[in-house]
């Protein structure tokens, strides 16, 4: 492999990184808003576990990007001084909370995605990531229970909170399509060993998905395959709003430690 | 964090008379623990319900102002740190409310009289958090202040809460250092953090040292409660103590505490404060702080909002029990 294609790998490799760390620390953020204001004190408690658990990842992996990236960017630099279109975590991620149907259909939607790409993972050529891949897993198959256990309850619930649960699913379901759908970077990772297939995982994440909605009493909206790309950093309004909340203070200090 | 407001306004407690209630108080003199099945006076119980109650109410509002820093921490491990803390006073919130449910109150009760405002919570947090240095002064000055209070609840008469209070000061310990080191961390950078850390400091000060309640001569319950073993020290005692301790940690950071009069008294070894402002503390307890109505609001609305879910959760707890009831009756039923 000449200079040029290990170049090429390498940004790659930080790329399909970065898509998992994004992913992570945006869907953190937005738990974050939670904090102090859920329905329950225990789903307080619930909510700022998940988004723990989110921010450790994105820690984790936003310090492996930026040491495959060899230019010298720490978590913070990665998380606190990109822009939005430099984020690749996937569209979903990024939607406002919504009410607690909207919070946990988007959390169960990732959450049932994240087990598969966690599961395929940790088994990679990549020892780093798997290893991140693999203490992910056993957080995420947590975040799955809580997130299924509501999608159920709540669909399975009052007439109010089913209604309010189906049109959560019918709202965000249209995000799903980019999650199984592989583009370069994917291929080029997929090639190396490092990532899954990711088309292949469709079928297993759809099967639990549906047996969820079976329990919950919900109706699977038919496929809205747009082709959305947040993780290749086109997103919708919502993050650079984010953003702008979450960065403030790195941006109003330049070089501060904190 | 501690509710200072046990003392606000109110009835004193009646002490009982009677062969029982002498019997309750030796065993409290003898440094027994009460239990939730023991006798004891009604005055005690009702004096326990609303302590812990408003303690459980402090750590539940207590959420909100450093919530307010959770999107906007500066660093990852700051928002991480935060977090936990948070999640923390929440843990603290549900331990005290199982605390008083052994006295006979439920939850439900005692959120409705938070949201209805008849329940108090600590005053302390009706002021804002302006600026990321907020979230550093309250672990440093608000959870040092909460120790100082709590630390001697661990010995309180009353075995649940005592027990739930030694868990809940081993937490506080730790986000005292956290707030310090944060506090540090501005006090050792650039201009603008130390401005900013100064200010934090002149804005929370006060309203720490007026966290023990009104000084002893005008406060209405130590007495009862000192005999009861829930109180062991009196206001003025503790506040003395965290004056002690805080002003060397503030002169290690290089800040300056607002206050002119500020001595150390070379013969007892005390600092020596300025006159407190009172009436910002009674104006405060009585609704009219910088963020009373934003912080009773804000519980509202997360109460109202959630209501759909709670019923939501209660309805699809019923369903299962009904299908399994079903399902157990089909199957005796079947040969």
């Amino acid at each position: 492999m000449n200079a040029d294609a290990r170049a090429d790998e390498t940004q790659a490799h930080v790329r399909y990184v970065l898509r998992l760390a994004d992913t992570s620390l945006i869907l953190g953020q937005r738990l974050g808003e939670w904090i102090g204001h859920a329905p329950a004190l225990e789903e307080d408690l619930g909510l700022a576990n998940l988004a723990l658990d989110l921010i450790g990842q994105a820690r984790l992996l936003l310090s492996y990007a930026g040491e495959l990236e060899g230019r010298g960017r720490d978590e913070d630099a990665l998380a606190f001084l990109r822009e939005a279109p430099q984020f690749l975590s996937v569209t979903l991620a990024e939607q406002p909370n919504g009410d607690f149907a909207h919070t946990i259909t988007r959390q169960w939607l990732l959450d049932a995605w994240q087990l598969e790409m966690y599961q395929a993972l940790a088994g990679c050529a990549d020892p780093r990531l798997a290893a991140i891949a693999a203490k992910a897993l056993k957080e995420t198959r947590y975040h799955y229970r809580f997130s299924s256990g509501w999608l159920v309850r709540l669909g399975d619930g009052t007439p109010e909170s089913r209604r309010r649960a189906q049109a959560a699913v019918d709202e965000l379901w249209r995000f799903t399509h980019e999650l199984f759908s592989p583009d370069e970077t994917d291929e080029r990772m997929r090639a190396t060993g490092i990532a899954p297939d990711l088309a292949a995982l469709e079928p297993s994440w759809s099967r639990r998905v549906d047996e969820d909605l079976r329990v919950a009493t919900l109706t699977r909206p038919a496929a809205q395959p747009y082709a959305w790309h947040g993780k290749r950093g086109v997103h919708t309004e919502h993050l650079s709003h984010l953003l702008t909340e979450m960065q403030h203070l790195q941006r109003t200090y330049p070089g501060a430690s904190w | 964090m501690y509710t200072q407001a046990l003392d606000s306004p109110g009835k004193d407690p009646v002490a009982a008379t009677g062969e029982a209630a002498e019997r309750f108080q030796a065993r409290v003199d003898a440094d027994e623990k009460i239990e939730p099945k023991d006798w004891m006076p009604e005055a005690y119980r009702q004096t326990l319900i609303r302590q812990i109650s408003q303690h459980a109410h402090s750590e539940i509002v207590g959420m909100l102002p450093e919530g307010n820093w959770i999107t906007r921490a500066p660093s990852l491990r700051r928002k991480a740190v935060l977090i936990a803390k948070v999640q923390d006073e929440g843990g603290h919130g549900m331990y005290l409310y199982s605390a008083a449910e052994t006295l006979g109150v439920s939850r439900a009760q005692m959120v409705e009289q938070l949201l209805s405002g008849a329940a108090k919570y600590s005053s302390i947090f009706n002021y804002p958090t302006l600026t990321w240095a907020d979230v550093g002064a309250i672990g440093w000055l608000v959870d040092g202040a909460a120790i100082m209070n709590q630390v001697p609840i661990c010995r309180c008469s009353y075995g649940p809460y005592a027990r739930a209070m030694v868990r809940i000061c081993r937490e506080e310990s730790f986000h005292q250092r956290q707030g310090f080191e944060i506090m540090m961390t501005l006090a050792r950078g650039g201009a603008a953090q130390k401005a900013m850390a100064q200010d934090a400091l002149d804005r929370w000060w006060w309203p720490s040292v007026m966290m023990f309640g009104p000084s002893d001569a005008d406060s209405k319950h130590t007495a009862q409660s000192m005999r009861w073993k829930i109180k062991r020290f009196s206001n003025d005692e503790l506040r003395q103590k965290f004056i002690d301790v805080t002003v060397p940690q503030a002169h290690f950071l290089g800040l300056t505490l607002p206050d002119a009069h500020l001595r150390l008294d070379e013969v007892s070894g005390h600092y020596e404060i300025g006159p407190i402002d009172w009436s910002e503390f009674h104006a405060v307890l009585k609704g009219n702080g910088p963020c009373n109505r934003e912080r009773l609001e804000a519980r509202r609305a997360a109460h109202a909002a959630g209501e759909w879910v709670r019923e939501a959760a209660a309805a699809h707890a019923r369903k299962l029990e009904d299908r399994a009831a079903t399902a157990q009756h089909q199957e005796r039923g079947s040969p």
